[in-house]
């Protein structure tokens, strides 16, 4: 069985488990620059990189990616959300992202394969690639909006580079978090489709779209809906939210996409809203007990945690969900389906 | 006025937009050949606003860059909410245009078009790019013999292309096929059947291919009238009439100018109907010399020409500044400020109070709507762009009144390097107080957005400035403005830090940012506070005063923080146990007709009984009760006045129905659990339904009520209910289409009288037939209005229930959506506005009082029975808080 089968024949038995966040775990570790930087000899200052960690501290990284899978995570992701060229650039690392990407992808595997032999449960890697700090869909000049930092092609050889490293690291899948520009992750698709073109394989992507106001859309303007439909042509194994407030604010734009999305459904949310010192501080039981609602009412697949989730969150979703009936994928009428910043369906 | 013909004809045909393609208008080519984008982008909107579903964007002009021309253009739109919310059609005969085009898209647009002139290979070669792109593509019937003319190639070559794209995987409902639309009655004979052959093929091709779409480009059909805009239009609304019907799903029109079939004249319509459908007609001439000598009669009429300025273009100036804000439009905008600014200057006014003056205003109530979700933020951004504008032309008026005053008040006031931190993009509010303290006279040194501390230390070293801003909206951006403070301290500066953004807070600057940087820390509100704080800053008396009482009003925030809090209530547990006790033995009986009802269309006649009318002699700000209000000495004859208009327009709601009043009520079988009402519905778990208890201490033997306590533990019924009014739109519309405010007003008054009689009339069919526990109720209006009846219903987000957040379940419950038509807004609002819902209880006993202050050990249990998080409960309770 592929990877994209094997994760579709295991979600249509039960919900399954995605992981938590590794940025506050490893802000919990305190590392020092000297243990950032480690031996590579960089140029700038390597603290608040967790990325290159892969290469400088990987215990840490297995470390924490052990306490999901002991969690009960089926799905794990690689810790390379900031591990392109472009991020990287700030750290004055661009010349390691193949190095990271490649050596994250391998402790996932590693560790994913150890478990998965140890209880005969599949275990599942996502290569996770964040959206750079770049918008294809807005300009930064207020003044100048036909102005673009960065162009669709250059993004897409940014998105290739690390995508090739992921696959070549051993993940399942690739994916795309945080979308907040619609067009960043068609570029995204766009380099994957390419690599597996080139692979002569399937490179399954998850996709995973980040809301940034309470209307429901993404920073480029997309609802929840729209983005669906720009995003499709992926075939992507999984389709989501993550980031963006809590469960809670969440709910009907899951429910929104649940019913239109005829893939397996991904939700990771922030462990509620931040309070007023930026900290998260809602309880593994509260985020519990939010999302096993969408369990519950057969809205999602798979289940975990973004900002401020903890190993604790992730063990309170796998006990809340256990046992309960995972959501079906429905089968939409075929339509014409376009969209713009919002849905275009033409009747049939 | 013409409609688009989805609307005359009720198909699901769609309208794509033609009037943004150089080859299709001649206005919209000038434009772009002058560079002049800004107008182009209008160009795109107003087509959107005509009823154009998918805009068609088109660059191919011999002397044009088309390649830049496309993403240029796209790329602005792009920025252009209002445009961008329907989809694109990229359109060219070039695919380097194309491609170019789809890298600007993000959405899911259209090719238009790809074909097999070259051959399969790039064919096929070109369908995978739109597979890889995500887009739909609209399918030429054009082979590597030529275009398809003749009906039966126009099929097989559709039908060719259908089974090589579905080979290769390529979704058959992302297929558009476009069979040519050609001209007709051009005297060559062969041309006569291109009419006919297009509907007919469209037929075959439509059951040929399964899930495929057609299209066509309209205006050619009519390309032998040019100039004669009368018969085109008359033959684009013939053809579609009848190829609609035959399943042409979509074509590109001006969406603006299509006739509406019935109001066509006839000779003119059948003239278009014999050319197209190729009817014999009799007589000497054929069909087309003789729609070439009706034409005739019809030529220089062209009521395109027409067609009014946009109406907000007649508003007062004040106005249309504000419109072009809050719709983010730069057309007029340096007219309109200029406008202002010399009725400003006439008045004896300065420059500078335009800024303050009607930009400020107008950007305020751009904060408001984003404040309250109904804009998202790059509709912001836009406004943002428009106010630049608008500053930038003031700005040299500005600085000539500058050169006249002393040396020394031409100095700049003071130095401002200003950033967004590392890690966060947003700038508006940034960009905001940026424009406000330059309007001032600071000279601002602005370094954008994802800004590193290091690079914002260089410059206000190197710049000498007198203070630091940061902002941030993102919450990560707080602890990035925490490492800029502490690395200020570490560079041994003293220079103030402000500190503002949508996500930065006085408590948080108080508690992390300050005791970080010794040197002054204040935190900004919004933008209308930066000028006060960056005067007093650099001003040689203030600045002490100012700094110290900021530090101390900051410590005073830790200390308050560290320990104490202030409580003259009671604690829960006390509260409860001076609960009320409602003799259950005097409960209701069970409703006669359980379950719930809907009411869709309640008789707008039988509720004009029902009105309270004093609530709305006070939305008038008319204060007395009715019926006294009438006669009373000061504002009587006002309130007579009024009341005769309000009756003239009931007597037309009323007669002409223009408004649907809907209402749903249910009831459920439930218990109390404490101070919450467990319902118990059938096949599902119970919702909960938490109450809050007031806290505050009562004198002697008042109870501290909570509106569980009316409810039996040991089983007992309660009730829900949604009322709205619907209908409003079409008329407020019309109102102030007429610039009548008083009529909108008036009506938006009544309306919300309906829904207060809707809510009125329905408890009262709820106590005596529904739930049916006072069947003998006599009451009159006067007394209904006192609610001398038994039970209450008290609403979601009022004293009793002050909790907003209650209404998703209520609404649930009742399946308000459905039912009445009602939705909520993110914060809870009700829309249409014209709304009421809440609980019933029934319980003789049961009677409103207002919760008030909550305790801190309140808030945490009823988050906790709430299920939502802590900080949740604390925003939406924050009115019922310290």
């Amino acid at each position: 069985m592929t990877p994209r089968e094997a994760l579709i024949a295991e979600a249509a038995k039960r919900v399954l488990i995605f992981d938590g966040a590794f940025g506050t775990e490893i802000q919990n570790c305190k590392l020092t620059e000297a243990e950032y930087a480690g031996q590579l000899g960089i140029a700038a200052d390597q603290k608040g990189n967790n990325d290159i960690l892969a290469l400088t501290r990987p215990q840490v990284i297995v470390d924490i990616t052990k306490a999901y899978l002991d969690a009960g995570s089926d799905v794990i992701s690689t810790n390379t959300f900031s591990a392109n060229r472009i991020s990287q650039a700030d750290y004055a690392a661009e010349h390691l992202v193949r190095d990271i990407n490649v050596a994250s992808g391998r402790i996932a595997r590693a560790l994913a394969d150890e478990y998965a032999a140890k209880d005969g449960r599949p275990r599942f890697v996502a290569g996770a690639i964040g959206p750079t700090n770049k918008t294809l869909s807005l300009s930064p000049d207020v003044e100048d909006p036909g102005f673009r930092e960065i162009s669709f092609d250059d993004l897409v050889d940014v998105y290739r580079e690390q995508a090739a490293a992921l696959v070549e690291g051993g993940v399942d899948f690739i994916l795309v978090e945080t979308i907040f520009d619609t067009l960043n992750a068609k570029a995204a698709i766009f380099a994957v489709r390419r690599l597996a073109e080139e692979l002569g394989r399937d490179v399954p992507l998850m996709l995973s779209m980040t809301l940034t106001d309470l209307s429901g859309r993404n920073l480029s303007g997309h609802t929840v809906e729209a983005f669906w439909y720009a995003v499709r042509h992926a075939r992507p194994v999984t389709i989501g939210l993550n980031c963006s407030f809590g469960a809670e604010q969440l709910r009907p734009h899951i429910q929104l996409l649940s019913k239109t999305a005829d893939t397996l459904l991904l939700a990771y949310p922030n462990a509620g809203l931040p309070n007023e010192l930026g900290e998260y501080d809602e309880a593994p039981e509260t985020t519990a007990a939010l999302v096993r609602e969408w369990a519950a009412n057969g809205q999602a697949n798979i289940l975990g945690g973004c900002c401020g989730s903890t190993p604790e969150h992730i063990t309170a979703i796998a006990k809340a969900v256990d046992g309960l009936a995972p959501r079906k994928v429905p089968i939409p009428e075929t339509r014409t389906r376009l969209a713009g910043l919002e849905p275009f369906t033409i009747a049939a | 006025m013409s409609l688009s013909v989805d609307t005359v004809q009720g198909s699901q045909f769609v309208n794509i937009g033609e009037r943004t393609n150089v080859t299709g208008s001649a206005r919209f080519k000038k434009l772009i050949m002058a560079d002049d984008y800004a107008a182009a982008v209008e160009v795109a909107r107003e087509q959107v606003e005509n009823g154009a579903q998918i805009i068609d964007v088109n660059m191919d002009e011999g002397l044009l860059d088309a390649v830049h021309a496309m993403t240029t253009f796209l790329k602005l739109i792009a920025a252009e909410p209002d445009i961008a919310r329907v989809p694109v059609m990229v359109d060219s005969s070039k695919w380097d245009v194309i491609e170019a085009g789809l890298k600007c898209v993000s959405g899911k647009p259209i090719v238009n078009s790809i074909s097999m002139k070259e051959g399969e290979d790039q064919f096929l070669e070109h369908a995978r790019k739109c597979m890889d792109y995500g887009a739909a593509a609209v399918v030429m019937a054009f082979d590597e013999t030529g275009q398809a003319d003749t009906k039966a190639r126009k099929v097989e070559i559709c039908a060719r292309a259908y089974d090589l794209l579905v080979g290769i995987g390529f979704p058959p409902e992302d297929i558009i096929f476009d069979p040519n639309i050609f001209a007709v009655a051009t005297g060559i004979e062969e041309h006569d059947r291109y009419g006919l052959d297009f509907i007919e093929a469209v037929r075959e091709i439509k059951a040929r291919c399964p899930h495929a779409k057609t299209s066509g480009g309209l205006s050619n059909l009519s390309f032998s009238f040019r100039g004669n805009e009368t018969v085109r239009r008359a033959m684009h609304s013939v053809f579609l009439y009848h190829a609609i019907p035959a399943g042409l799903d979509m074509a590109i029109v001006n969406a603006g100018q299509l006739d509406i079939y019935d109001q066509i004249d006839p000779v003119l319509r059948a003239a278009c109907e014999d050319v197209i459908l190729m009817r014999p007609v009799a007589g000497e001439m054929t069909a087309t010399e003789q729609l070439i000598a009706l034409a005739e009669s019809y030529r220089g009429q062209d009521p395109a020409a027409e067609k009014l300025a946009a109406e907000w273009r007649g508003w007062p100036v004040k106005k249309r500044l504000e419109h072009a804000l809050v719709k983010g439009i730069d057309a007029h905008v340096v007219d309109d400020t200029e406008e202002m600014r010399a009725q400003t200057q006439a008045a004896g006014g300065r420059p500078i109070e335009v800024i303050e003056g009607p930009l400020m205003e107008g950007m305020n109530v751009v904060g408001d709507l984003f404040g309250s979700g109904q804009m998202f933020l790059p509709q912001v951004v836009k406004s943002a762009r428009v106010m630049k504008k608008a500053v930038a032309h003031l700005i040299p008026f500005i600085e000539a009144e500058k050169d006249k005053l002393a040396p020394e008040d031409q100095r700049a006031k003071g130095k401002i390097v200003m950033a967004t931190v590392k890690g966060d993009v947003h700038d508006i509010g940034k960009n905001i107080v940026g424009v406000v303290l330059q309007c001032n006279g600071y000279d601002v040194i602005d370094l954008g957005v994802m800004v590193p501390w290091s690079k914002i230390l260089e410059v206000a070293k190197a710049e000498n400035a007198d203070m630091i801003g940061l902002s941030g909206l993102i919450t990560p951006s707080l602890d990035e403005m925490v490492t800029v403070a502490e690395e200020m301290q570490r560079a041994g500066m003293t220079m103030p830090l402000l500190i503002g953004g949508a996500t930065t807070s006085k408590v948080h600057t108080a508690l992390r940012i300050e005791p970080a940087y010794s040197g002054p820390v204040i935190h900004v509100l919004d933008a209308s506070r930066a000028v006060g704080v960056a005067s007093k800053l650099l001003s040689d008396t203030l600045r002490d005063e100012f700094v110290a009482a900021t530090a101390a009003e900051y410590a005073h925030i830790r200390d308050v923080r560290a320990g104490k809090g202030q409580s003259e209530l009671l604690s829960l547990e006390d509260a409860r146990a001076n609960s009320f006790f409602a003799d259950m033995s005097d409960k209701s009986p069970p409703p006669l007709q359980p379950g719930v009802h809907a009411f869709d269309d309640w008789s707008l006649a039988d509720l004009r009984d029902y009105i309270d009318w004093t609530p709305f002699f006070r939305a008038w700000e008319l204060h007395g009760n009715y019926p006294a209000i009438l006669t009373d000495d000061v504002v009587g004859e006002s309130a007579r006045s009024l009341w005769d208009d309000a009756q003239g327009m009931l007597d037309r709601i009323i007669d002409e129905k223009w408004l649907v009043a809907k209402a749903v009520a249910g009831f459920w079988p439930c218990a109390r659990h404490g101070d919450d009402v467990a319902i118990h519905l059938p096949n599902e778990d119970h919702v909960n339904l938490p109450f809050l208890r007031q806290q505050v201490k009562k004198s002697r033997d008042r109870a501290n009520f909570c509106l569980a306590d009316f409810i039996d533990p040991a089983g007992d019924w309660i009730g829900g209910f949604a009322v709205g009014i619907h209908g409003i739109d079409p008329h407020s519309a019309r109102f102030q289409a007429a610039h009548d405010d008083y009529s909108d007003i008036l009506l938006k008054a009544l309306a919300d009288r309906f829904a207060e009689a809707m809510a009125e009339r329905l408890h009262k069919h709820v106590r005596t037939d529904l739930w049916g526990y006072a069947p003998g109720e006599q009451l009159t209006n006067e007394a209904l209005i006192k609610e001398q009846y038994r039970g209450i219903r008290p609403a979601p987000g009022y004293p009793a229930c002050p909790d907003h957040s209650l209404k998703p379940i209520l609404f649930d419950l009742l399946d308000a959506p459905e039912n009445v038509g009602l939705t909520l807004t993110e914060s809870f609002a009700m829309w249409p506005t014209a709304a009421v819902s809440g609980f019933y209880f029934s319980h003789p006993e049961s009677a409103y009082f207002g919760v008030a202050r909550v305790g801190r050990d309140q808030l945490e249990d009823y988050a906790a029975r709430r299920r939502i998080d802590l900080a949740v409960a604390e925003r939406w309770l924050r009115p019922n808080l310290d």
